[in-house]
């Protein structure tokens, strides 16, 4: 697979999930207030994706759209980080994700602002703002969460405890990381490691929260090579649609 | 939505693009004033209504009683002269 497709399918494929994930409060939210910021945020990452996977489907050169790539691909083909992808469980670890990796995502899009790749640049600097927003929300409820009552306070441990496995990921480089770095498309997902550790760091102790020992990363999300046994049960339910009615459009 | 009674009500009120000042436009739920403004831009300004945002907590506001509508209002209803609508503005003055 060129590098720059499953670079760009990364990219894409992580917006997707974790705004069909977020998109899945949609009514459901514990507040009204909530409910609309989560529909906010789960649209934001679903514009993110169009862009993504749109210009994805272009580098592929296969006739395929933005569309196609987000519905008509099976589990092994998405390349999105585990962690986005587990469910939500509850509001608390829905938030905890979303802070984990807004955390990753804000010095990962101002980074690739300056892309050489200009495309890459332009979405990056759209999806950053909205980034920027999210990260700002998610770790004030994180912290609101984690310092608040005690039946919280051990929710968002206890979301902590789960997802820190999935952290390791988004730092683990590979070949296509290594060829983007090449070609100045992308930094390396380990430099971003010391920004986050110091981000996180100071919003779990703000939080009251302990960080979990031990550096053990599950993998094969961005690889695609083992995904979790949730996202089939997602894709049911995300790409039902255009699987019965294939090209239906409205 | 139990939590949405714990927390207390504000009103909100947003200054357009276009608008020369801010301007009510309902009320929420929110943990603190910080929360509220948050709220306030995923509620109120998703569909790109404003550029600044203010939130006061609804307990906070002092109104008028409605019972006090006569000697309140009546008073300044026959007072047409209260009106500068004698003058005439010169269109360069803007608006006013």
């Amino acid at each position: 697979m060129d590098p720059l497709f499953a670079f760009l399918l990364r990219q894409g494929d992580n917006a997707l999930v974790l705004g069909h994930r977020t998109s899945e409060w949609c009514g459901a939210a514990p507040a009204l207030e909530e409910d609309i910021a989560l529909a906010n945020t789960a649209l934001d990452l679903i514009g993110q994706t169009q862009l993504w996977l749109g210009y994805a489907a272009e580098v592929e050169g296969a006739g395929r759209s933005a569309n196609d790539l987000a519905f008509l691909r099976d589990v092994y083909d998405f390349r999105n980080l585990l962690m986005l992808e587990v469910p939500n469980q509850d509001f608390g670890r829905t938030l905890m994700r979303q802070f984990l990796f807004d955390a990753f995502q804000v010095p990962w899009l101002t980074a690739l602002c300056a892309s050489s790749d200009q495309r890459v640049a332009e979405i990056a600097a759209k999806s950053l703002k909205e980034a920027t927003y999210h990260l700002d929300r998610s770790s004030e409820t994180v912290i609101a969460l984690g310092d608040g009552t005690e039946d919280s306070n051990r929710r968002m441990q206890g979301a902590l405890d789960y997802l820190w496995p999935y952290t390791g990921e988004m730092f683990a480089d590979d070949e296509v990381d290594r060829a983007m770095q090449a070609a100045g498309v992308a930094p390396l997902p380990s430099d971003m490691r010391e920004r986050w550790d110091t981000s996180v760091r100071e919003t779990m102790q703000a939080a009251c929260l302990t960080l979990p020992e031990g550096d053990f990363a599950h993998s094969g999300g961005r690889s695609g090579v083992r995904h979790t046994e949730h996202l089939g049960h997602m894709l049911a339910t995300m790409q039902v649609l255009q699987r019965s009615y294939p090209g239906a459009s409205w | 939505m139990s939590t949405s009674k714990e927390w207390p009500l504000w009103e909100v009120f947003i200054r357009g693009q276009h608008g020369m000042s801010h301007r009510h436009v309902g009320s929420l739920h929110a943990a603190d004033a910080d929360h509220a403004i948050k709220n306030a831009r995923d509620v109120y300004t998703r569909r790109n209504e404003g550029v600044s945002i203010w939130v006061v907590e609804a307990a906070r506001i002092t109104a008028s009683s409605p019972s006090d509508k006569g000697p309140m209002y009546d008073p300044a209803r026959d007072k047409v002269y209260r009106h500068p609508t004698f003058y005439d503005i010169p269109d360069d003055v803007g608006k006013m």
